[in-house]
């Protein structure tokens, strides 16, 4: 037991300091630049991520799909936030390898990761290819119409 | 231990030494007296050469480490200063990254002789697993030590081989975090695999002491994998084992010297020259070759947590094989079904080598499915089954009887061997995109083992530089100074103080604390035309002109089947210049039928994709040479590459002239040592 308890510092180290967790602190984005149709790459913790402000055609795609046939299934409702479903906010980190997906790319109008083929739709939502996940969410909740805290 | 330990020194001072440290007396019976199979082939110097590589990796590490710095804003220039600037440095960081290459080679020889002849077979299965156990840490390591340039390939190879234990369910993201020490690879990250891989070849050195040690408990095993039972069947270690050892090492050191001298990156990605970008995935992320067999097993299977069980499965099932193969002939010279399937199995994992580099689509992933298969198949069916099926051939009563008797086969298998260990460099050298029109094979002064730089093509291209490329694209590694070096374009050195002079270039503070501009000096380098990556993209339509110092050796492209092979033989390395050259002379005004390019972008015949958004930057008459040579496109992509050739490698012409001395006098080390190692073993025969 006390071996543990002088073992816990040398292993506890090895976890983010506090200056990597200060860094990691969330960011404010405005959204107002971003067109309908277009999409920012942002740096949130080391981790690029997609704000994507989606036409309507790409919100009526992502919600007609029967979300059972999905291999990671997940509502494009419980993806987005309440009111503001045309602002889709995922991080570029392709969930099988770590590339990054390149946006408005592949047979979805979604995502498509150059490095083994995987393909996600305008949700996020993996639908071809070896990635066993959606395109993750990171935390975030809108400070106002046009603003978006990220963390 | 073993041997004979009757050893007495014969100085007074040695003997009261002996008395307390008997340290001389070890290294006699473990080095000298030590008996060794008479029988034993070339196969068995690797054990030597492993010594010796790991010995020379650690040297050169330790040398490198005075001069690199492990920070993710500074790693990628400390070591581009260290090729450049730090004296020798050029060799040190070759023969380190060489070296690395080159101790895995020797280390899968040493591991497949084992395989072949049983090593591993009672009573030597502890020395195995402490092989296995070398092995593991082996693997740690390089994958370490390469990420420590943070090029592309070290920062993108660091992200998908951490991300591989966050497939373990619950503790998998924690793992990772932990592995990171952040939120992705980052400086946290560089730093601790700096300190990790400085301290685990010193681990390995531990390991490697137990693992002689074991050796020398149970002895050596040999090609006819029978026990020694007189003294007939041995020979002293010293001079016989020693000499041929030597040999050995000396014929390695020949393929050492080949690749370092000559072909630096022709087992290297030349995205590594590319230094690190977070937003940005390189098109073929693929793994040193030494991993590419394990890489291929982990993309063959389609769930993630169980690739990664497959492929760290795949070198743990090594440490079961006495248990698996429990035939009690050793060596496979005397089982003929085993032999055939070792051989089958050596094919196998040189083409999950190959299929390694390849990208996983179509042909390459059900052939991958089914490799993998074989892998598992040779250590849990085929070996087991042959255990108590085969019969093995009758065995000669002795090693002495053994070495009388002589013949030896040559396997025909062995050129399929070296036909699929062909493929596996070639493809670990082109995992390149495959929307690639070939650039034309081009003439330059540099190529080939007597190649050196043109001088009046360098200092007609720094005059093409100054003119045209400088006003988008930063030189930053190249300093005023490095104009006047040897090897470069052999300005004076007053022609180089009043080049810089012509550049303003920003200083400061002063004591008012304001920055300031003054005339350049010879040790500033060479200044960039934008402030900040910012700038430079709103200048260039969003797209960011790349540094050019390496850019030489940032491009490659596939060389194919059989070409690379060629390529190792004929020192064929000029893929960069070619490619440099060909998009300076790539662009044409009308893009072929069919093809879109997007507005901002122009039509490149040879830029992969086809749309690059550096506007056509050469015409006609752009440029005057005062030595009269015609100022045409042609000649300036030739001369511009040219020096941009010499930018990325300043010092090629010192490392060829060297590797000419370095390679005479190892061939006449080796040629001695042989006829020295033949009055050595004429007895013995």
């Amino acid at each position: 037991m006390s071996g543990a308890v002088a073992l816990w510092p040398f292993v506890s180290q090895m976890n983010p300091d506090a200056s990597t967790i200060a860094a990691g602190a969330p960011i404010e984005v405005d959204l107002t630049p971003i067109a309908d149709g277009q999409d920012i790459k942002v740096f949130w913790r080391g981790k690029p991520i997609y704000i994507m402000h989606r036409t309507k055609k790409q919100i009526e795609e992502a919600r007609t799909v029967p979300v059972d046939s999905l291999k990671d299934p997940a509502t494009d409702q419980s993806r987005v936030k309440d009111g503001h479903d045309q602002w889709l906010v995922v991080i570029g980190i392709c969930t099988h390898l770590g590339c990054i997906p390149i946006a408005h790319e592949g047979n979805y109008d979604g995502f498509f990761c150059p490095c083994h083929g995987s393909q996600y739709d305008s949700s996020g939502r993996i639908r071809q290819g070896p990635a066993p996940a959606n395109l993750a969410v990171p935390p975030y909740n809108f400070v106002s119409d046009n603003k978006i805290q990220i963390g | 231990m073993s041997g004979p330990s009757d050893y007495k020194p014969s100085h007074p001072a040695l003997q009261w030494f002996e008395r307390r440290l008997p340290i001389l007396s070890l290294m006699h019976s473990s080095f000298v007296a030590y008996p060794t199979p008479r029988n034993l082939n070339y196969w068995w110097t690797f054990g030597a050469i492993l010594s010796f590589m790991l010995g020379i990796q650690i040297l050169t590490g330790v040398i490198l480490a005075m001069h690199y710095t492990p920070n993710s804003e500074l790693a990628f220039k400390s070591v581009e200063f260290i090729v450049r600037d730090v004296n020798y440095g050029w060799l040190l960081r070759n023969m380190h990254a060489v070296g690395a290459s080159m101790f895995f080679f020797a280390v899968y020889v040493h591991m497949f002789r084992g395989l072949y002849y049983g090593s591993y077979k009672e009573p030597r299965e502890v020395l195995w697993i402490l092989g296995v156990i070398i092995y593991l840490l082996m693997m740690a390591t390089g994958f370490m030590g390469y990420v420590l340039p943070w090029g592309q390939m070290s920062f993108w190879g660091a992200t998908v081989i951490t991300n591989l234990f966050s497939a373990f369910p619950y503790v998998g993201d924690s793992i990772v975090t932990l592995l990171w020490g952040g939120y992705s690879v980052g400086n946290p990250t560089l730093n601790r695999f700096f300190s990790l891989h400085y301290l685990l070849p010193f681990l390995i050195a531990g390991v490697v002491v137990l693992h002689v040690w074991a050796l020398h408990v149970a002895g050596q095993n040999n090609p006819d994998g029978l026990d020694m039972k007189t003294d007939k069947d041995s020979v002293p270690f010293t001079p016989h084992a020693t000499i041929k050892d030597m040999f050995g090492v000396s014929v390695f050191l020949l393929l050492y010297a080949w690749l370092i001298f000559y072909m630096p990156n022709y087992l290297g990605d030349a995205d590594n020259y590319i230094p690190a970008n977070p937003a940005q995935t390189p098109a073929h992320i693929v793994p040193e070759w030494y991993y590419l067999p394990f890489y291929a097993m982990l993309r063959s299977i389609p769930n993630k947590l169980a690739g990664v069980v497959v492929m760290f499965s795949s070198i743990l099932i090594l440490v079961f094989l006495p248990w698996l193969d429990t035939a009690r002939t050793r060596s496979c010279k005397y089982r003929p079904l085993a032999k055939q399937f070792f051989w089958i199995f050596v094919v196998v994992c040189l083409l999950l080598g190959y299929l390694g580099s390849q990208p996983p689509e179509g042909i390459y992933v059900i052939a991958g499915r089914i490799l993998t298969f074989c892998y598992f198949a040779y250590f849990l069916i085929v070996l087991p089954l042959l255990s108590r099926i085969e019969t093995p051939r009758p065995m000669p009563n002795s090693i002495a009887d053994a070495v009388l008797a002589k013949g030896g086969k040559i396997v025909a298998l062995v050129v399929a061997v070296i036909v699929a260990g062909g493929l596996v460099i070639g493809g670990a050298r082109d995992a390149r995109a495959e929307e690639q029109v070939t650039p034309p094979s081009l003439k330059w002064s540099f190529a080939g083992p007597l190649g050196s730089y043109d001088r009046g093509a360098l200092q007609r291209g720094l005059k093409v530089y100054k003119e045209v490329c400088s006003n988008c694209h930063s030189l930053s590694y190249v300093a005023f100074r490095n104009l006047a070096d040897p090897g470069g374009p052999g300005y004076s050195e007053a022609q180089v103080a009043g080049l810089a002079s012509e550049y303003k270039i920003k200083d400061g503070p002063n004591d008012q604390g304001e920055m300031f501009e003054r005339p350049g000096r010879p040790a500033d380098y060479f200044p960039s035309p934008f402030p900040n990556e910012q700038a430079a993209r709103a200048a260039n339509g969003g797209g960011l002109p790349p540094d050019l110092s390496l850019i030489a050796k940032a491009r490659s492209y596939e060389r194919g089947f059989p070409w690379f092979l060629v390529d190792f033989f004929t020192q064929f390395q000029e893929q960069g210049p070619n490619y440099v050259d060909a998009i300076l002379q790539g662009f044409e005004d009308k893009p072929p039928a069919g093809v879109t390019i997007p507005q901002g972008s122009y039509y490149n015949k040879y830029f992969p994709g086809h749309a690059i958004k550096m506007p056509k930057p050469l015409s006609d008459g752009q440029v005057t040479f005062d030595d009269g040579s015609p100022a045409t496109v042609a000649q300036y992509a030739h001369d511009v590459t040219t020096f941009l050739m010499w930018a990325a490698e300043p010092k090629m012409e010192a490392r060829k002239k060297l590797g000419a001395q370095v390679f005479f006098v190892l061939a006449i080390l080796a040629f001695l040592i042989y006829f020295t190692k033949k009055r050595v073993w004429a007895d013995a025969h």
